[in-house]
């Protein structure tokens, strides 16, 4: 039979030719519309925030100029460094909350959910259907000096009458170990449930007792998750405003609250963007730091 | 965790108590490793392991043979204390472990996918077991080269087990097993993994190292092949009990059931009746028509029936042109052949007898004569101490051979 286009026909060449770029272009066009995705939605906006910081802005128009004003960070920093101590230290409280109770919660379903397990996750995200500041509200409402919990508390004398939570540091930490909990208890239960039980089993075989099996086998084979959960948590914890506002009163202030001032009360842009780039840097630190230590392969595990 | 801590050093004193004897050779004096006494096993309702009788003795090699559900690995695992009994008792060495954890058995695994300690590397995966143990510094380091040193994998210690090869990982899995010298060691299907090339080699490796170290193997597969090649003394199992036990010699010339004779090796199975029994010997009509004779002692006892099926190997049976005479003691049957396999090391024929059944005949390739070509007619013929007989099984039980796992 003979071939509809010779090897050795032009028009073949180039027929050929087109079909091999056209193949060479194919996974770019196909990451296009994410990769504009991206582009526009992320890129653009962090570009657009960090040259915001660089800029002067008058506080009347607010409109900016661009000044290369790189001294911006550090006067940031020395007038705000309270408030990023402060959070570092609720959310890194907060996170070791979350750490505490997850951990049981995740490792009981994990091995003792059976065919239930899928269930059991739902009832721990289900309080996380509603929205993130009516979750943090009714938090207010439970936490409130004459409310459900503390009103009963008093009414039997269990607590003084001028006992509150409400306001304190402490209802900024419960509200946030609250509102973060299934960003710690996801990560830990993939990773316990990736433990091959036949793993375990050896170990028992090798005259582990379940304590020893627990220390040994289980606990590193969950580090990466403990430090996926850390990062999850702690991350969007650190930057959190929410729930110092609602439930933190005026005291306490994060730096979260500080940026969202700046960008809607004072219009301080350039401030706020600042603040941003820095709260930005200590999360890429974070990341940054789990790669070196555990791999960047195993981040995609948890994500 | 609701250890407490008395359990931890109990379990740590009965070790501690053993462990000055164990510097070197394991004792071989007491006479039965293991025994299982009327151990039954229910999952679900359905017995996987029914009322099982099992001893082996030390320094043994033995096989537990059986398709996959055969309740084999429900009996290794109830030894080695991952599952409890329903009922019965197990023993090790005489002391009853029937209710011990795992850590406090004296007993080894190497599991199916290996359970290679993800996080540890080689080195760390050996010595888990020594570390466990308390055993001091220098003579874990000694006793985890040495053991890397019997399963050939020197200088491996720093490796980690992602980085080693399927045959690798295994005798990483015997050498951490190995190098705690357990009264017994349990094997559940190691070879599955590997290629068959591979799996021939640890074999003979297995065999070996096996001799070496002087303890007891209790080896679990669905390969007939592997068993019989490794086992001093070998189980067959189907549907939680144990069909037929001894030498692989002895169980595959002298099956003793049905199963048996069809799950270990090829067997030409046909129905008959017993009809007369005289000076050792016993005739057989066979359903399509002929009789068959058997030596009598190879008659099971049929429990009063005279319904019997009558076997014999491919390998038994002389496969010549029609008209060859039949040597006296000898059984015939004639047919034609069907189809004929050349398969290298010998020529495998399927023969439509006279009876109305194929049988298949095998023979090896040594070349002294033609062989016969399908649509010839041949003589089947085979010495009369070659057959043997089965209890039939209930027609409506289907044994189901495929290999699973």
């Amino acid at each position: 039979m003979e071939q509809l286009v010779p090897p050795d026909h032009p028009g073949g060449v180039a027929l050929r030719r087109k079909r091999r770029v056209g193949r060479a272009l194919a996974p770019y066009l196909l990451s296009l519309p994410s990769g504009l995705w991206l582009l526009l939605l992320f890129i653009v906006p962090l570009l657009l925030m960090l040259s915001l910081s660089l800029k002067t802005c008058s506080p009347s128009t607010g409109a900016c100029v661009m000044a290369w004003h790189w001294g911006e960070f550090s006067s940031q920093i020395s007038l705000y460094h309270q408030e990023f101590i402060t959070s570092l230290y609720f959310a890194a409280a907060a996170t070791l909350v979350d750490l505490v109770i997850s951990f049981p919660i995740a490792y009981w379903i994990a091995f003792y959910g059976g065919r239930r397990k899928n269930f059991f996750l739902l009832m721990l995200l289900v309080p996380f259907f509603v929205s993130f500041v009516i979750r943090t509200i009714v938090w207010e409402f439970v936490l409130s000096n004459n409310g459900v919990i503390l009103g009963a508390l008093k009414n039997i004398h269990l607590l003084p009458h001028g006992f509150h939570i409400l306001g304190t540091s402490y209802a900024v930490m419960a509200g946030l170990a609250y509102n973060y909990l299934p960003f710690t208890a996801l990560p830990l239960y993939v990773a316990l449930e990736r433990i091959d039980r036949r793993v375990l089993e050896a170990a028992y075989d090798l005259y582990a007792t379940k304590r020893v099996g627990f220390m040994k086998v289980i606990m590193p084979l969950t580090v990466p998750g403990i430090f996926a959960a850390f990062l999850l948590t702690f991350i969007p914890m650190f930057g959190d405003y929410v729930n110092q506002e609602i439930l933190g009163g005026t005291s306490n202030t994060m730096i979260g609250t500080v940026i969202q001032n700046q960008f809607l009360v004072t219009l301080d842009y350039a401030g706020g963007a600042s603040l941003s780039a820095i709260l930005l840097v200590v999360a890429l630190l974070g990341i940054f730091l789990y790669a070196r230590l555990l791999g960047s392969r195993t981040i995609e595990q948890y994500l | 965790m609701s250890i407490g801590s008395e359990k931890v050093t109990e379990a740590k004193a009965s070790r501690g108590s053993r462990s000055p004897g164990r510097s070197g050779k394991i004792a071989n004096l007491e006479s039965a490793d293991v025994e299982f006494i009327n151990v039954t096993k229910t999952f679900n309702d359905s017995n996987a392991v029914d009322d099982l009788n099992l001893r082996v003795e030390a320094g043994e090699f033995f096989s537990l043979l059986g398709p996959s559900g055969c309740g084999k690995t429900t009996s290794l695992r109830m030894l080695g204390g991952f599952e409890d009994p329903t009922k019965g008792r197990i023993l090790l060495g005489g002391q009853d472990v029937t209710n011990l954890p795992p850590y406090r058995r004296d007993v080894n695994t190497v599991f199916q996918s290996y359970a290679l300690f993800p996080h540890l590397n080689v080195y760390e995966n050996v010595a888990f077991g020594l570390r466990r143990q308390r055993i001091e510094k220098n003579e874990i380091k000694r006793r985890v080269g040495e053991m890397l040193e019997i399963v050939d994998l020197p200088n491996y210690e720093k490796r980690q087990s992602s980085q080693l090869s399927g045959g690798q990982q295994q005798r990483v899995a015997l050498a951490r097993a190995l190098v705690n010298q357990p009264k017994l060691l349990l094997l559940d299907e190691p070879m599955s993994a590997l290629d068959a090339k591979l799996r021939r080699q640890m074999q003979i490796e297995l065999k070996r190292i096996q001799t070496q170290v002087g303890i007891t193997f209790l080896y679990v597969t669905h390969d007939q092949e592997e068993a019989m090649t490794m086992s001093d003394r070998l189980a067959v199992m189907w549907h939680g009990r144990i069909e037929g036990m001894g030498s692989p010699k002895d169980v595959y010339d002298s099956p003793t059931t049905e199963f048996v004779a069809s799950f270990l090796g090829a067997s030409n199975l046909l129905a008959g009746t017993i009809v007369s029994s005289s000076s050792g010997r016993t005739t057989i009509a066979i359903d399509g028509g002929g009789t068959i004779a058997v030596p009598s002692d190879r008659v099971p006892d049929l429990g009063g029936s005279t319904a019997v099926k009558v076997g014999v190997r491919p390998e038994k049976i002389g496969i010549n042109l029609a008209g060859t005479a039949v040597a006296p003691g000898h059984n015939s049957i004639n047919g034609r052949v069907r189809v004929s396999t050349f398969t290298g090391v010998g020529n495998q024929y399927i023969v439509e007898t006279t009876l109305g059944v194929d049988v298949t005949a095998y023979a090896q390739n040594i070349g002294h004569q033609t062989a016969p070509r399908s649509g010839e007619d041949v003589v089947l013929s085979w010495p009369e101490e070659h057959t043997f007989t089965v209890k039939p099984l209930p027609t409506t039980v289907e044994i189901n051979e495929t290999e699973g796992d």
